[in-house]
């Protein structure tokens, strides 16, 4: 079990090269010169020359690439080129509205989209496992900004049960810091929903031809403990797949969701990032996101010796 | 008053291409203690009657009508509500296929005990407790170890013996056995047989024994009921259905076990009588007798009307036209 995860966490090294790799040369490739923004409009082409030295992007490719990743081995992200702040500076102080964006929207997505799911499989066919697929086709097929916008438009300017925009911190109290996170995570959380509800349902169907839920049910057990432990504990592994696999969807919908809701954290700062050419900023970000990601599923990996007796490492 | 009487039970399926007549007016009894076991092909109903007891068929799909009387109430006519409270507990079943119908991620002692948490109020140390007492009951060796043991961490045969815990752990009065020992090997369904006869003694349950295998029909049963297509064909005890098989099919049925020594009449030695023909389809209706078809000796009168099912000696049954029947009536 340790042997297997220090393998794996081993294997991560190669994985975040490869996708600093990509990032930094995509990065290199994008039109549009940093040097030029930080200089400004009133530059004369020496001030851009000499301000691109400065920053070390007059060195090839290869050389910035190397010297870039070596830092990185030393726990040293860079320095943004616009706001002279270190890039580990910046993440750290955004990173806690887009945490609890994601822990929020993973908890009410779970909580909602499991049982949904369940459900659904369990009167599969009648009325409402069509209203679950139904919403869940709806959850995935609508862009996360306009859900946002609808939500916003209904639950802040008509009703004005929850603010419109901006994020509250967790100091500043629980109440306040999970009103302004409800809209948002509810934004994000439509496609994830759907995602693990679909698998849900689909999962649920298979174990509940198996022999041991007629076993179940031969017994005397209650509908609600056949489904939700004889059942579902079967069905956990996909589940759980999903939702780690669906860690991805919500890195990449928590961009916008931050833009329609005014959310300072790293979404907004990636963005932000990409218009002004930072390029450390957004590697770093880039890296960061991937490590998140490959640390989900390594869990999720560990995770399924709980779920299942017959998995071990 | 027997312990569960079965009368004119009919289920049909509702199918895209027709009703299935599943049972098609199935009636008989099990007194308290009694071993009766039903015989019949792959699709007779055999099955589908058990699992009707138990209302464990699907049930907008399976219509139910006739009555299902166990210890004088209606089962068919149950809420689910009570219907849970029989389950497991005045009747229990051991499934046909142990490797699949334990849920491999709970451990034995969690799935035997549940049922005594469920019906007797256990908590869950005196549930393990107990578990660990059934397991040794059925003859599992450290029961102290096994009970914390996934059922991927046992054999077939002992886990028809945790199956057989979790059907006796509330000592049901009516253990319902689907085929308990087709999926296993020869030398442990002797074992299984015996473990079975032995706890049926101890708890004094009565057994509904499912199989097609003779063979354990003629070593644990004390009445044989055979049913072909959906419908009851013979009734009888034991050694007289063994003796004195009166309708064509059970002869049929006889004559395609193989015995060491003894040749099937009429035959190229060494070969086995078969039934000819097939199973007629349950979805279209059958005027006449339902064996008609695959009978030696049918006549055209069969085809047109269905036999009753009449005494043809005392206490054996049988719906056959031209089933000998005793000089002295019954």
């Amino acid at each position: 079990m340790l042997g297997f995860i220090l393998r794996r966490l081993l294997a991560t090294i190669p994985v975040m090269l490869v996708v600093g790799f990509f990032v930094f040369g995509l990065l290199s490739l994008a039109p549009g010169d940093p040097a030029a923004i930080v200089a400004g409009d009133q530059a004369s082409p020496e001030d851009v020359q000499r301000i691109r030295a400065s920053l070390g992007l007059d060195q090839p490719f290869l050389v910035r690439f190397g010297t870039w990743g070596g830092r990185i081995l030393q726990g040293d992200l860079g320095t943004s080129l616009f706001t002279n702040l270190p890039v580990t500076t910046m993440i750290a102080q955004r990173i806690q509205p887009t945490l609890s964006l994601m822990l929020v929207t993973l908890a009410i997505a779970v909580s909602l989209a499991v049982p949904l799911g369940v459900v659904a499989a369990w009167r599969a066919g009648r009325l409402v496992d069509r209203c679950v697929m139904g919403f869940a086709v709806l959850g995935f097929s609508v862009p996360v900004f306009v859900v946002g916008y609808v939500l916003a438009y209904v639950f802040a300017i008509k009703l004005a049960w929850l603010p419109a925009q901006g994020y509250a911190p967790i100091e500043a109290g629980v109440r306040p810091w999970l009103a302004s996170l409800i809209l948002p995570a509810t934004t994000l959380g439509c496609a994830y929903v759907a995602l693990i509800a679909r698998v849900t349902r689909a999962t649920m169907l298979e174990v509940l031809q198996q022999d041991y839920v007629r076993t179940a049910r031969a017994k005397g057990l209650g509908q609600g403990t056949v489904l939700f432990l004889h059942a579902l504990k079967n069905a956990a592994i996909p589940i759980v797949t999903v939702i780690g696999i669906g860690i991805a969807l919500l890195i990449g919908g928590a961009v916008v969701t931050e833009t329609v809701f005014a959310i300072p954290g790293l979404g907004r700062l990636t963005v932000d990032a990409i218009l002004r050419r930072d390029y450390p900023v957004i590697q770093g970000i880039v890296l960061l996101f991937s490590f998140t990601y490959v640390l989900v599923n390594l869990v999720i990996d560990l995770s399924y010796t709980l779920l299942d007796p017959r998995i071990r490492y | 008053m027997s312990l569960l009487s079965v009368e004119n039970l009919q289920v049909h399926f509702r199918t895209p291409d027709g009703v299935n007549r599943a049972v098609d007016g199935v009636s008989f009894e099990i007194g308290s203690g009694e071993t009766l076991a039903i015989v019949g092909e792959s699709g007779c109903g055999k099955s589908v009657t058990s699992m009707s007891i138990l209302r464990l068929l699907p049930e907008p799909q399976a219509q139910f009508a006739g009555a299902i009387r166990f210890e004088g109430r209606d089962l068919l006519a149950l809420p689910d509500r009570e219907m849970r409270k029989i389950r497991g507990n005045a009747i229990s079943v051991v499934f046909q296929e142990p490797m699949t119908s334990l849920n491999p991620v709970l451990t034995v002692g969690r799935q035997i005990g549940e049922t005594l948490r469920l019906h007797q109020g256990l908590d869950a140390r005196q549930a393990e407790a107990r578990a660990v007492e059934m397991l040794s009951l059925v003859g599992i060796p450290e029961p102290e170890r096994r009970v914390h043991a996934y059922p991927h961490q046992m054999s077939g045969g002992m886990r028809q013996r945790v199956m057989i815990a979790i059907a006796l752990a509330c000592s049901p009065r009516l253990l319902i056995a689907d085929e308990p020992t087709t999926a296993l090997d020869v030398t442990i369904q002797a074992q299984i047989l015996d473990l079975m006869r032995d706890l049926k003694h101890r708890v004094g349950a009565a057994i509904m024994l499912i199989t097609h295998d003779l063979g354990v029909v003629a070593e644990v049963a004390d009445r044989v009921m055979v049913m072909y297509a959906g419908r009851k064909v013979e009734e009888a005890a034991v050694a007289d259905l063994f003796r004195t098989p009166r309708h064509p099919y059970t002869r049929g049925l006889m004559g395609a076990v193989p015995r060491l020594g003894v040749r099937a009449q009429g035959r190229a030695p060494g070969r086995l009588a078969e039934i000819p023909g097939m199973v007629p389809s349950l979805k279209t209706r059958i005027d006449g007798c339902v064996f008609a078809g695959r009978c030696p000796d049918a006549k055209d009168f069969c085809r047109l009307h269905a036999p009753a099912l009449e005494s043809k000696s005392p206490g054996h049954l049988a719906a056959c036209h031209f089933a000998p029947k005793d000089a002295r009536p019954a």
